[in-house]
């Protein structure tokens, strides 16, 4: 089982927004650079904990922040 | 020194506001939404906390729907350009600033169709006016939200309501109102929403933007600038997504760093206290200048019905006199002149040689409008002398 998963995002304002949405909703979200192998897109995503992956999820849905996918590492 | 335009540029600022900016400067630095280091990432928390702050003080919940430019010019630009294509129609007021009517203008000889619904004297409309100019092709209409000439407010949430009912969008040019009038664009029925930073949000100049209500298809509205944005570099068309579609280029990081510092101010001390500061002023201000013989206040003398912006007239005395005469020998720092609204001086019949414009602001005293009535008689008496 992977360690943590990324949120891939459109865009750097997007992974700020989300990273303060799920420390918020306490998760342990951190911004990391995009992996070069999910995405093409210069910029951030949000890593996660693998295991906080639904709860990330839910907590971005509920405040309405636009993401990707989630991937896991 | 009485600085009483306000309603140009507010001054002076909240120190926290210049803190702000001279901690990006010299702690941050970076751009925002580019590289994905740590300075450019905290350049985007900065941006994200001038979205966040934004968007509370207009209702709204999604920070991402804030969007920026250089300032409310160029957000009116963006959302009429986009919107108004030629045969289309759209409704503005007579109280217009030439942030709308100039694109309004341009956009005319591209076959763009203009009606101005009918406002009083004293800068007052009744929504009724804008129903009346309605049509078939009508696909905006765009007001202010209180006159930069004589500060009245317009009854922008009856006029939305009444647009709405026929599917029409309502662009409200917020400059004189976002951080010194209460606004719910989703209340008061306002789809999309331009404001400037360094006016009552107390922010500096060259930051400004666009609020897209969360209901407001944004499919609707091409962007007008096209660059980069850090984000989809791969493609050369711009994205389609928010806020990058209308934020190409390297934005104003340090000015959004105060306008965040402004606004925060401006929520922490509360609106509706800036708001009764503002208004026992400009009561004050009104009623001592029409206690002089010889001077006419224009607008609604009542200031539960504007913002702090006060219009008047002296006989025998150019505005333009009175206000060298104001600075020279008291210090008062005023706006004469047509204000960059001739359609509005039209309107009040101060057209062609305008008003002298007193605006104060959150940190002006009672004793700085006591000085400036004194100031005002003292040349009125002159004159009558003279």
């Amino acid at each position: 089982m992977a360690e943590y998963a990324v949120i891939l995002v459109h865009t750097t304002s997007h992974a700020v927004y989300a990273e303060r949405v799920l420390k918020h909703a306490g998760l342990a979200a951190r911004l990391v650079p995009t992996p070069r192998h999910l995405s093409s897109d210069c910029g951030s995503a949000v890593r996660i904990p693998a295991d906080q992956r639904a709860a990330a999820a839910e907590a971005l849905s509920a405040a309405g922040v636009e993401f990707d996918r989630i991937e896991l590492l | 020194m009485n600085y009483l335009d306000n309603a140009a540029t507010s001054w002076p600022k909240p120190d926290s506001m210049a803190e702000a900016m001279l901690r990006y400067l010299r702690d941050v630095g970076a751009s925002p939404g580019r590289s994905a280091h740590r300075l450019s990432i905290q350049a985007e928390r900065l941006r994200l906390e001038a979205r966040e702050a934004v968007a509370e003080l207009v209702g709204l919940r999604d920070p991402l729907r804030v969007v920026f430019t250089h300032n409310g010019t160029a957000a009116i630009n963006l959302a009429l350009f986009g919107l108004l294509e030629p045969g289309a129609h759209v409704v503005a007021t007579g109280m217009e600033h030439n942030a709308v009517m100039r694109p309004l203008r341009a956009l005319e000889r591209r076959g763009v169709s203009i009606s101005l619904a009918a406002c009083r004297p004293d800068g007052t409309m009744e929504p009724a006016a804008v129903a009346e100019c309605l049509r078939p092709h009508t696909r905006l209409v765009v007001m202010n939200h209180a006159s930069n000439v004589c500060g009245t407010v317009l009854p922008v949430r009856q006029v939305g309501a009444l647009a709405h009912a026929r599917g029409i969008p309502l662009l409200v040019d917020a400059a004189q109102t976002a951080g010194c009038w209460p606004i719910d664009m989703h209340a008061d029925n306002i789809d999309l929403l331009a404001f400037t930073g360094h006016k009552a949000m107390l922010g500096p100049t060259g930051a400004g933007g666009l609020v897209l209500r969360e209901d407001f298809d944004i499919s609707r509205l091409p962007a007008l600038v096209h660059g980069g944005t850090g984000s989809r570099s791969e493609h050369e068309f711009q994205p389609e997504f928010l806020p990058d579609k209308y934020e190409a280029g390297t934005p104003n990081a340090v000015g959004l760093a105060g306008l965040a510092a402004g606004v925060r101010y401006v929520l922490e001390r509360g609106v509706d206290k800036l708001r009764a500061h503002e208004q026992s002023l400009t009561q004050r201000l009104i009623d001592g200048l029409r206690s002089i013989r010889g001077v006419h206040v224009r607008g609604t003398h009542d200031a539960a019905r504007q913002t702090a912006v006060v219009s008047f007239t002296m006989d025998g005395k150019s505005p333009a006199e009175i206000g060298l005469a104001l600075d020279e020998q008291f210090e008062i720092m005023c706006r004469p002149g047509l204000h960059c609204a001739p359609r509005a001086h039209l309107t009040m019949g101060t057209s062609p040689a305008g008003t002298v414009r007193l605006s104060p602001g959150p940190f002006t005293t009672l004793a700085d409008i006591e000085q400036a009535i004194s100031a005002i008689a003292s040349l009125a008496a002159a004159e009558a002398h003279g």
